[in-house]
Order: structure tokens, then C-alpha cells, then sequence
């Protein structure tokens, strides 16, 4: 159904029934309700946020972020050291993977020949990251004899994090112009020096906004990490096998469930500090995007289409490349 | 020349970087040919000997790389193969109707039946698994969907841009908490506000029938399956919403204001011109978020009550699905000397990785070329 066919059957319809009254009281009642869909998006976002910082503050000590757990109680410093050694080998490992494989579908690979490849990524994408964490502890934990371990939890989690740099990074690579790679061409660069120089430059806020969600990702994952990573009370050994690590989610994932105040405290100041963590990641993303819009190359194109009253220009971490599939681009005048 | 006749000589090179200067490494190499690896990138032609220049190997390397995944998801379904091969065969097609899960006398001596050893008694069934985990999936999607369009439409036609953004904040925020953290609150806070001020607006009066007594009666503590079926809508609510919103903006402004001048009000011309412009995107991305949900772990084993072995019988009874079954059964299962148990949990792996891929590939032929909102969300999380 074409939009004008659509427009047509709803005018008949519209001149058929109803006074215009009526139409106004059904336009009003439309809207009051999208009005109710936004509050129930927002009032949960507000009441869960202020859920979980009206439960951690009133029990707030600093020494929870310098002191190790202790049974049931104690602090969070073992977990904050697993987790952030989790997050950041899972950032070089997948990101070197994903990068890698991320740029050579954007530049190297002929039409058509991606695809599988490309599919490959978006299957992984979709894999329950409890399947992940199942197979990452019967053939990494088990089977190779490494033992609850930081490689383990390295590796699943990567595995998990690929399909989101991939994507980005192709997508950041693609959206630079095709011009730039020609003008390097015409100054008879080097293809090294051509990529690094006006190809991943261009293309760096777009990855590092795609590394940044895999940050993310890692940070808040516990089912893949429960059967690897396991669980230490105490920090970090170093060691990178038969070693088990502590990392925030679990110390939320168990400690809800114990019967002492003091579990249940450490379970909420541990999810107060995930949520900063995420809220810190979520600003300095949206912070690098819209310092890469203000000088990306087609500036001028979004400055002017700024005074237009056509569409918004997309905002930070929206979908891309959406449009083109569902409809024909919009007209850009500009 | 295309890329991928290239690639097996480079890799052999790839892993002992090229001895010599220039000059000496030219005789052993294979003649890599004329041309530049690249398709989009060529440059200044490297000479035709010099095949360790890093602008040589690095298409190679990176088209090495880029089979990463395939590997990975090939070495996935195999070691998820491997390991349900036992249970598949003692377990047979009757395990998609059972509801019954027992891993056996585990203090008995093993015994063979079905060609497998397993503890005697043990009796698996998939049922409750699978129905716990579409219906969940099937509720969240339902509370979910009109909720992130209303707000899509209202964030896009009606609202100012700096409040917008206020809600696209507030949706990235939604899609980033992990899912851990959402169930915490899912379990002290909204399941026992749903279940006390919610359900039992309607639980007592709703007619003793059928199909809708399955709304009736007791509604518990806020562990089950309609809290459940919340905390997911609420994990899948932002992709929605952001892809609705999204797709919004990319509707033509003068064919939306075509309608209006004649004589449309906004509602109408909202439903004559902007939905069906975006209404197969906005299935797509419901049909994600379906996918999302049904592979959603962590929150769900914290709300749903875990039980296991039994089929679920009222909107608020507890229930489980077979993410959270995986992740609270496989510490028990490895109690199983003879890994029946453990080799179970591979098959239900399975039937979870058919479903979701189902719904995924679904989700792609609806929607070609999905990128997902920056920050992916319930995935899991």
C-alpha cells in the first residue's frame, strides 16, 4: 500500500464517520495515551535508579572501594579489580578482532563476498550469552583444564562483544568519504599510510563509541562470566589460568540472596557502582559523538540542514543505516 | 584479482615475519601478483617482490581476522553438539512433551538404558522450559511494543529536542543498567508493587473461564511470571523505542504535512502516512527485542521464581525459562557423575539457540541491515 493509497482510504474513511469533534476527541485521546507510554518508560528508569541509590547510599562507606570482601560482608575492592581487568582484556582482544574484521568488510571485501561473513557476525550477535558461558566451561574450563580463570572470561566475553565492534567499526569506516581515499590516491600515498592517515582517523570516534559499548557490555555481564570467570573473594593473582576473579555483577547476583544486612548492602552499593559506571560511559560516548559531529566532514551540510524544519539530525548512538532498508532515504535538499 | 585466492600463502607468512632486507625476501615468496589486495583502497603500488610490506599482508591478516566469527559460532555449535549427544539420545523426541525434570537417584550406582550411562530415575523434560520462555518473551513483547511506539511518536512529533534527548538519555540508560541490576529491583521493589498494587486490581475479578481464569487468583510474592514478563518488557522497551524513533525521523516532513493540509488531524495523519512508512522497521526491531527477551538470563533466574519440573499455571506463578534453567541448574548438574546432567543442559542450550536464531533471522529478513542502538540491550547484560 503506497503512502497516497493509504491517505485516500483514510480520508473516505474519515469523511464517513464521525463529526469533527469527534475526530479531535480521538486525536486528544491518541496522544494522551503516547503521553502515558512516555511516562511508563521514564518513571521506571527514574524509580529504578533512585531504587537502587536510596537502598546504597544510606549504607555508603568509601572503604567499600579499598577493602576486599570479607564473608559476607567487607568490601568491593576484589571485585573492582576483576572487574576492570575483565573489561579491559576483553577491549583488546575483541577489539583487535573486531577492528580488525570490522574494517576489512568496510574496505577490502568485494560486493556480495561479506555476506556470510557479515551473517556469521549478526548469528554470533544473537547467541544467548548463557549458551556462551555454557560452552565457554565445558571447553575452556573443562575440557582445556584452565580452571575458572581470567583467560576463560577473556574469551567468552569477547566472543560476545565481536558482532557490536565489527558492526561499528564497519559502519564508522564506511561513513567516511569515499573522497578522502581518492584524493590520497591522487597524492600517491602509500595504502598504509592512506588508511591510517585519512581513513581511521576519520573513522576513530565511531569505533571508539563501538569499543565503549563493549566496555559496557562486559561491565554488565554475569551469566557468561558465572562459569568462567568464577568468583574470588580476594583480588586479582595475575595469573591467567587456574586462577578464579571477582568482578561486580556476581557480588550483586549472590549477595541479594543472602540472609545478612550486610550481603545485602554490598549487593546494592555494588549495583550503584555498575550504574555509574555505565551512566560515565553512556555521557562520554554521547560526549564523542557530538564532538565528531561538530567537526565531521559534512558540517556544513548538518549546519545548514539545522535552519531547515526538516528532520532532526540523528542523535548521539542512534541507529544507522536503518532507513535505507525500510524506505527509500529521505530527500536531502541539502 | 580477488582477495581470498590470496590469503592462504600470505598466512604462513603471516606467522614468521619475512628474515632478510629488502631485496632478499623476493625469491622464496610466491608471486603474489600485480595488483593491491584492497578492493577499496589501492594507493601507490608497492613493487611486485616486496610482499612483507605491511601494506601488502595487512588485507590478509584482516581477511584472516574476519573469519573469526564464522570459527567461533562454527566451534560453538559443535562443542553444544558434543556435549547434548548423550542427552539427545536417552532423552529421545519425548522430551519436547515431558514435563518432568529429575536427574535421578544420584546416590545409586550409575546405570545404562538408551545406550548412555545415567543415574537411575533421571527424566528430563523441555516442556515447561520452552512454554516459560516464549510465554515470557510473548508477554514482554506485548506490554513492550505500544509502550516504546507511544513514546517514539510522542518523542519525535510532540516534544521539544532538549527534552528528547533528555529521553533518549533515559532510554540508553534503560538499555545499559545491567540486566543483574534491573533484577535486583525487579525482585525487592516492582515485583512486589506489581503484585500487591497491580494484579490485584483485576486478580479477584476477573471471570472464572477457560482462557481468562488463567489471570485469576493468588498473585503471590512478585516472584513469577507476570513480573517477569515486566522486567523483560522493560530490557527490550529501549530498542524499540530507539529504533521507532529513529525510523520517525526518517519519514518525509511534506508528505506528513501533505496530509494535514488535507484536513487530517495529527493522529490521522500518523496513522495514514507515518505508520505505514515505518511499520516494518518497527517489526523488526519488535521481533529483536523477541530475541533478546527469550535469551535473557540473569533477570528472569532472579524474578521468575526457578521452578523447575512443572508447568506453569497462572499469570503469577513462579515459572522459569530455559536461559535462567542453565544458568541455576549447572551447578547442581555437575553433582551427576555421569554428566547426563550437564549434557541436558547442552540439549535445552540447543532448542534456546534454535529458537532465538529463529527469531533473529526473522528479524533480519524484516528488516535488512539492522545496526543496532549503540548500546545493545538485554543482551543478556
Amino acid at each position: 500500500m503506497t503512502v497516497t493509497d493509504a491517505a485516500a482510504g483514510e480520508r473516505r474513511r474519515v469523511s464517513a464517520e464521525g463529526s469533527f469533534g469527534r475526530r479531535r476527541a480521538r486525536n486528544g485521546v491518541m496522544w494522551t495515551l503516547c503521553s502515558v507510554a512516555l511516562a511508563l518508560v521514564v518513571i521506571p528508569v527514574v524509580w529504578l535508579l533512585a531504587g537502587v541509590v536510596a537502598q546504597a547510599v544510606p549504607d555508603w562507606h568509601w572503604n567499600v572501594l579499598t577493602t576486599n570482601q570479607i564473608g559476607n560482608g567487607g568490601g568491593l575492592l576484589n571485585a573492582i579489580e576483576g572487574t576492570f581487568l575483565i573489561v579491559v582484556g576483553v577491549l583488546i582482544v575483541g577489539g583487535v578482532v573486531g577492528i580488525a574484521g570490522g574494517l576489512y568488510l568496510a574496505e577490502y571485501s568485494a560486493a556480495g563476498h561479506g555476506s556470510l561473513l557479515r551473517g556469521a557476525s549478526e548469528v554470533l550477535a544473537g547467541v544467548p550469552s548463557i549458551v556462551l558461558g555454557y560452552v565457554g566451561y565445558v571447553s575452556l574450563v573443562v575440557a582445556f583444564h584452565w580452571g575458572f580463570s581470567l583467560l576463560a572470561a577473556w574469551i567468552v566475553l569477547s566472543v560476545l562483544v565481536i558482532p557490536y565492534i565489527t558492526k561499528t567499526t564497519e559502519v564508522a569506516v564506511r561513513n567516511v568519504p569515499t573522497a578522502y581515499r581518492e584524493g590520497g590516491e591522487a597524492l600517491g600515498m602509500r595504502s598504509g599510510y592512506l588508511l591510517r592517515r585519512l581513513v581511521l582517523r576519520p573513522a576513530l570516534p565511531g569505533i571508539v563509541t563501538g569499543l565503549i559499548v563493549a566496555a559496557a557490555i562486559s561491565l554488565g555481564e554475569t551469566a557468561p562470566l558465572l562459569y568462567t570467570a568464577g568468583y574470588n573473594a580476594k583480588g586479582p593473582s595475575g595469573a591467567l589460568t587456574h586462577s578464579p576473579v571477582g568482578y561486580l555483577t556476581y557480588d550483586v547476583f549472590t549477595f541479594y540472596n543472602e540472609p545478612y544486612k550486610s550481603a545485602h548492602h554490598l549487593a546494592y552499593q555494588a549495583a550503584l557502582l555498575l550504574i555509574v559506571l555505565v551512566v560515565v560511559l553512556i555521557i562520554v560516548s554521547r560526549f564523542i559523538v557530538s564532538y565528531s559531529q561538530r567537526y565531521s566532514p559534512d558540517r556544513q551540510q548538518k549546519m545548514s540542514r539545522r535552519h531547515r524544519p526538516g528532520p532532526q539530525p540523528t542523535e548521539a548512538l542512534s541507529v544507522q543505516g536503518l532507513g535505507e532498508a525500510v524506505s527509500p532515504p529521505p530527500p536531502t535538499g541539502a | 584479482m580477488s582477495v581470498d585466492t590470496m590469503t592462504e600463502p600470505i598466512a604462513e607468512h603471516d606467522a614468521t615475519p619475512a628474515p632478510g632486507g629488502p631485496g632478499g625476501g623476493g625469491g622464496a615468496a610466491p608471486d603474489l601478483g600485480g595488483g593491491d589486495g584492497g578492493g577499496g583502497l589501492s594507493g601507490r603500488p608497492v613493487a611486485a617482490g616486496q610482499w612483507w610490506r605491511a601494506e601488502r599482508l595487512m588485507p590478509h591478516v584482516l581477511h584472516l581476522v574476519t573469519y573469526v566469527p564464522l570459527a567461533l559460532l562454527l566451534a560453538l555449535l559443535g562443542v553444544l553438539l558434543w556435549k547434548a549427544l548423550p542427552a539427545i539420545q536417552y532423552n529421545g523426541l519425548g522430551f519436547f512433551g515431558r514435563t518432568t525434570w529429575n536427574l535421578g537417584n544420584l546416590y545409586a550406582p550409575l546405570v545404562s538404558g538408551h545406550g548412555v550411562t545415567h543415574p537411575p530415575g533421571a527424566s528430563y523434560g523441555a516442556l515447561p522450559l520452552i512454554i516459560g520462555t516464549v510465554v515470557s518473551s510473548v508477554i514482554a513483547l506485548v506490554l513492550a511494543v505500544p509502550v516504546a511506539v507511544g513514546t517514539a511518536l510522542v518523542v519525535v512529533e510532540k516534544l521539544p529536542p532538549r527534552l528528547s534527548t533528555g529521553i533518549g538519555f533515559c532510554l540508553e540508560v534503560l538499555a545499559g543498567v545491567p540486566s543483574v541490576v534491573i533484577g535486583l529491583w525487579g525482585i525487592f521493589t516492582l515485583g512486589p508493587f506489581l503484585s500487591h498494587h497491580v494484579a490485584s486490581i483485576w486478580a479477584n475479578h476477573v471471570p472464572d473461564v477457560p482462557v481468562l481464569r488463567f489471570f485469576r487468583g493468588p498473585t503471590g510474592n512478585g516472584e513469577g511470571l507476570f513480573a517477569a514478563g515486566v522486567v523483560l518488557a522493560l530490557m527490550i522497551l529501549p530498542i524499540i523505542a530507539a529504533t521507532t524513533r529513529d525510523l520517525l525521523r526518517q519519514v518525509p516532513r511534506s508528505t506528513v504535512e501533505g496530509a494535514v493540509a488535507l484536513g487530517m488531524t495529527d493522529s490521522e495523519a500518523t496513522g495514514a502516512v507515518t505508520i505505514p512508512w515505518v511499520r516494518s522497521g518497527v517489526i523488526g526491531a519488535s521481533v529483536l527485542g523477541l530475541g533478546r527477551a527469550l535469551g535473557e538470563t540473569i533477570a528472569v533466574a532472579m524474578v521468575s521464581g526457578s521452578l523447575v519440573g512443572a508447568n506453569v499455571h497462572s499469570f503469577y506463578s513462579a515459572f522459569t525459562t530455559i536461559a535462567a534453567t542453565i544458568v541455576t541448574e549447572l551447578d547442581g548438574a555437575l553433582t551427576d557423575a555421569s554428566g547426563l546432567a550437564v549434557s541436558n543442559l547442552a540439549e535445552i542450550g540447543l532448542v534456546l539457540l534454535v529458537i532465538t536464531l529463529l527469531a533473529n533471522i526473522g528479524a533480519r529478513m524484516l528488516v535488512r541491515r539492522v545496526a543496532t542502538t549503540a548500546l545493545p540491550v538485554g543482551r543478556g547484560i
